[in-house]
């Protein structure tokens, strides 16, 4: 009898499983339980946020950088404001620097907490997620008391922030930093010498430094590749150049290397964030030109200047002068960018979202060709993404 | 202005001058970024020579978009952000279309592919060479490119699942609300001579007398 020809399959995976970190589609062509081909589809989440943007003010396109990346909102927004500041030429107070700095770092532990757990239950492992979420809840209230949100915060404006940090909430933070590294090490004691997750990730999805340039990888992901770039130190926005911090690398970039860098750079985070606290200033929050950012409330009960000041901006919006700039922020899952175009009037000509991981989705194809279909759940995992800012 | 910028532009001018579209005006440094704007046909050579020559080395496309100017003889314009992590810098190339091809540049960078994808699917620039130019971001069977400035903001369809025929079906977009745009421009910097708003008056009176 002759031996059946095993013919190839597609298999459909998507648009809702649990580990495909939402909704995400992948048209994969299998030969036996080897990936042939990987075809991710996209945009099932698309929201047309870059078309809203452009009928919007700036102060209110800022909310739609929330939910981008909805699991480290305050780092979208930074890109964003810091584009139009670039714009307007307005000079940011200091204290808001490190307040945002603070909280971008907020937002990266954030966002690696949560990928690093669910990553790990993607592999089998169900503590790190039941442990961990304890700390993000820990952040998000963090989060609220500054901003009255806990994940959608709003917080970063157009040269500054919305409003200081009410009085004590540093030395919690303070407290939280003393305490979070004891949950670092739990998890890696769980983790990074566990056989199990080893043996799932270790030599899976090996990119190299060519491979990770060429597929415009960025942030933890090109990292792990063995490329030490990281643009708070080597292209530094507000207040990182005075930061006191080392970037993690990898060397085999494989899906075990992009745990490993994740993990790291928490513990990084965790002293930008107690140096932030240390070095912050006292003074003002926002900028105090009345043509970018709305007088404080007093002001307005008194002052007829202030309050048309008030009136316009919360109506027309400032005015930023025309010209296009390109910037980039280091988000926690890489290079999170805004290409503005202005025209000179109170909304955005163009407003291009450039997500880091739009990039590495289109990678997949290129790292899954060859492993077997229980390997496509573990890189989903280690790339990190998120559809909030895949799909837009 | 950076010193190195302005080395990095003579490298550039010089080697592809002849790509450059006048290159007395469009080499223009806005806000310490580098912008060039070359001939739509020589996009490949330009950024192959960025991503090769020792001077350069911008190994990386970060970004690819599209910009609508629909008063443009040629509307669109398609923007190469590419960042070079030896020098630290970062350089924009932009090429101009009115629909015609864009050469494709996958065979330069291999990440290129969605992001040529994207700007087909949302301004309909189509490119040469991409080996996968199907729509990305909208629906399947969506028809129109939603981010060019002609396209309206609500969109033409709606969608709904129909528990009659058991299936989603579209329809013609109906908002129980007109959709308002307010246009909140005004005088800023004091006030004009003439508001706007008062030519309507002169005119109603030249017509009522």
């Amino acid at each position: 009898m002759a031996q059946n020809q095993i013919k190839n399959m597609t298999l459909n995976f998507g648009p809702q499983h649990p580990a495909a970190h939402g909704v995400l589609r992948m048209v994969l062509e299998m030969d036996g339980e080897i990936i042939d081909r990987a075809d991710p589809h996209i945009g099932l989440l698309h929201r047309g946020t870059e078309k809203l943007i452009e009928n919007k003010t700036y102060q209110q396109a800022t909310p739609y950088f929330d939910r981008l990346d909805y699991v480290a909102p305050q780092n979208q927004e930074h890109a964003f404001v810091l584009a139009a500041e670039k714009l307007l030429g307005v000079d940011v107070p200091e204290r808001a620097q490190y307040i945002r700095v603070l909280y971008c770092e907020i937002g990266r532990i954030l966002n690696h907490i949560l990928n690093v757990s669910s990553y790990a239950m993607d592999v089998g492992a169900m503590t790190p997620m039941l442990w961990s979420f304890e700390d993000r809840e820990r952040l998000m209230e963090f989060c609220e008391r500054v901003s009255g949100a806990r994940m959608h915060m709003n917080y970063f404006r157009v040269g500054g922030v919305s409003q200081d940090m009410p009085a004590g909430l540093a030395e919690d933070i303070l407290k939280w930093i003393d305490a979070f590294p004891q949950m670092i090490d739990d998890m890696e004691t769980l983790l990074t010498e566990n056989r199990i997750f080893k043996q799932r990730t270790v030599d899976i999805a090996k990119v190299s430094q060519e491979q990770a340039l060429d597929w415009g990888f960025t942030g933890p992901n090109l990292r792990a590749s063995g490329v030490a770039w990281d643009l708070r130190k080597s292209q530094p926005y507000d207040a990182y150049a005075k930061m006191d911090f080392d970037i993690p690398v990898g060397k085999y970039g494989d899906c075990y290397d992009r745990y490993i860098v994740r993990m790291m750079e928490m513990r990084e985070s965790l002293k930008i964030m107690r140096q932030a606290i240390e070095k912050m200033p006292e003074g003002p929050t926002i900028t105090e030109n009345r043509k970018v950012a709305s007088p404080p409330r007093a002001d307005m009960k008194t002052s007829m200047e202030a309050l048309i000041h008030h009136f316009k901006l919360m109506t027309e919006g400032m005015h930023v002068p025309a010209g296009e700039t390109y910037t980039a922020v280091e988000a926690p899952k890489g290079e999170f960018a805004v290409y503005l175009v202005s025209d000179g009037t109170n909304k955005p000509y163009r407003c291009k979202i450039r997500a880091p991981g739009f990039a590495h989705l289109q990678a997949m194809d290129m790292m899954c060709e060859g492993h077997m279909l229980a390997d496509a759940v573990a890189v989903i995992g280690s790339i990190d993404i998120v559809f909030g800012e895949i799909d837009r | 202005m950076d010193p190195a910028l302005e080395e990095l532009k003579e490298i550039v001018t010089e080697a592809l001058g002849e790509s450059i579209v006048d290159s007395t005006l469009s080499i223009a440094e806005t806000r310490g970024e580098l912008v060039i704007q070359v001939k739509r046909d020589d996009i490949v050579r330009v950024l192959t020579y960025l991503r090769d020559n020792v001077n350069c080395q911008f190994k990386q496309l970060v970004d690819l978009c599209g910009v609508d100017y629909p008063e443009r003889e040629e509307r669109f314009e398609v923007v190469y952000n590419l960042l070079s992590m030896t020098l630290n810098r970062r350089i924009r190339v932009k090429v101009r279309t009115g629909g015609e091809l864009v050469p494709s540049v996958v065979g330069v960078f291999s990440t290129a592919g969605w992001f040529e994808r994207e700007c087909w699917d949302l301004f309909g620039v189509p490119f040469d060479g991409n080996p996968d130019l199907r729509r990305i971001l909208t629906d399947y069977g969506f028809e129109g490119h939603p981010l060019r400035k002609d396209f309206p903001l609500s969109g033409f369809v709606e969608m709904r699942y129909d528990d009659e025929k058991k299936r989603v079906v579209y329809e013609p977009v109906k908002l129980t609300q007109e959709f308002r745009s307010f246009d909140f421009l005004s005088p800023w910097e004091g006030l004009a001579p003439q508001l706007p708003g008062d030519e309507k008056a002169e005119k109603n009176e030249g017509e009522g007398a």
